[in-house]
């Protein structure tokens, strides 16, 4: 990182008042392999406003001071679900963290969501993550003719499996897992969460199947009910109560 | 492309093996999910399998709480249990039935909890293979030991 970049931002802040702008340390690991087989951490100081977030912060770097910077984002309002990183060691969503929920004195490290391949700096390969979403069927699946109108719904059924619409497939949950980190044959907490999704919906006729899928050797038996997920997920969802009210789908089904 | 290079990662003393057209191997994920990853095995051995293990969890609460006031806290603690005190328990069909029971639960309840350990940790296919293997042959050999002497016991043996 060359000084001038940062003596001229720090200059530029000067001049505009900065009383609310303080210093952060961004300690980003970088990889990229076209330079290197072996991942580094890289260090940024930046004046920022500490109400502002963490996707600012990578903005400010890759737009100001190191244009090779990768990382995803789209919305950068929490509805995409592309900026999941492991920010300060917990896997969160760039664009729904504060500087200042950081305690921004000490530098705030950003990584890629581990257990998937990275393939430049923070973007890693999702295909695992969708090939098991893709597995459980995530659509709605009915037998006998459509109807001609809309297919109604009570509120209190729409409200069984109303915790979780709410995924964005952000991978802030699989990724945390254990379970996946050792063995990337695990169906992972957000796979888990779209199939309770249609698994609960009084309009699918196809709970069985992805009851069957699940009940696999790779599926909701490797749950180790460690939390790790419902502590990650950005949308708040209850991911292990999900994973055990399919548990218990599949038991009372048995019994 | 220095130009970055200095910004990014540094080369290894000055030169570096990858550039654009040779970028450097990406680690695969443990076991990417492929098309020949085996295809899922409609049994419901796991669940049994989890069922179990809160079962036999249940029951060997009581069962080894219940064993281990006896031999370690009641009647002057450990320095009662000679072979004449087994010898006196093991008399009555009750407590052999308690051991035995113990003896099966806890073997199959450790054995399978290991068996998710080494499929979690194991990496090679072939390291989980003798792993399971090892312990399958140890749990089988000890509940057979254990049943024969429970079941074989002669307290007049010399
Ligand atoms: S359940 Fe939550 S953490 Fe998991 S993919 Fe969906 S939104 Fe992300
Ligand atoms: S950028 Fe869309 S969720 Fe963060």
């Amino acid at each position: 990182m060359s000084t001038t970049t940062l003596e001229k931002s720090a200059a530029s802040a000067e001049s505009e008042a900065p009383a609310h702008l303080i210093t952060v340390t961004f300690r980003v690991r970088r990889f990229n392999p076209e330079i290197s087989d072996q991942a580094t951490w890289q260090d940024f100081q930046l004046e920022i406003d500490p109400k502002e977030r963490v996707l600012d912060g990578l903005h400010k770097i890759k737009w100001d001071h190191d244009g090779t910077l990768t990382f995803r984002r789209s919305c950068a309002h929490g509805i995409c679900g592309s900026d999941a990183m492991r920010i300060n060691g917990k896997n969160r969503l760039a664009c729904k963290t504060l500087i200042k929920d950081l305690n921004p004195s000490k530098p705030i490290t950003v990584e890629p969501i581990k257990g998937l391949t990275v393939l430049k700096d923070l973007v890693v390969d999702m295909e695992p993550f969708f090939q098991a979403y893709r597995d459980v069927m995530p659509f709605l699946i009915t037998k006998g003719n459509e109807p001609t109108r809309e297919r109604l719904q009570t509120a209190e059924d729409r409200e069984r499996f109303d915790d979780t619409t709410k995924c964005i497939l952000c991978a802030a949950c699989t990724s945390s897992c254990p379970v996946f980190w050792n063995d990337g044959q695990y169906f992972g907490p957000a796979a888990i969460v779209n199939a309770h999704r249609f698994i609960f919906d009084s309009r699918d006729e196809a709970g069985e199947q992805r009851l069957e899928i699940l009940n696999d050797k790779d599926g909701v038996w490797r749950c180790r009910t460690t939390f790790n997920c419902t502590d990650a997920c950005p949308r708040g969802i209850e991911v292990t109560k999900a994973i055990q009210e399919v548990k218990r789908a599949l038991i009372t089904r048995r019994f | 492309m220095s130009a970055d290079t200095s910004s990014a990662v540094d080369p290894v003393e000055g030169v570096s093996l990858y550039d654009v057209d040779n970028p450097a191997p990406v680690i695969e994920p443990p076991r990417k999910r492929t098309k020949k990853t085996p295809k899922s095995t409609r049994t419901n051995f796991e669940l049994y399998g989890w069922l179990f293990m809160r079962l036999s969890g249940v029951v060997l609460v009581v069962l080894v709480l219940g064993h281990l006031l006896i031999q370690l806290v009641l009647d002057g603690g450990v320095s009662k249990v000679g072979f004449a005190f087994v010898a006196g328990r093991w008399a009555s069909p009750f407590w052999q039935g308690w051991d035995l029971l113990m003896l099966w639960l806890a073997m199959l309840h450790g054995a399978n909890g290991l068996r998710t350990v080494i499929n979690d940790y194991a990496e090679r296919p072939k390291t989980r293979f003798w792993l399971k293997n090892l312990l399958y042959a140890a749990t089988v050999f000890t509940v057979l030991l254990g049943t024969l002497v429970i079941f074989t016991f002669d307290p007049n043996i010399r």
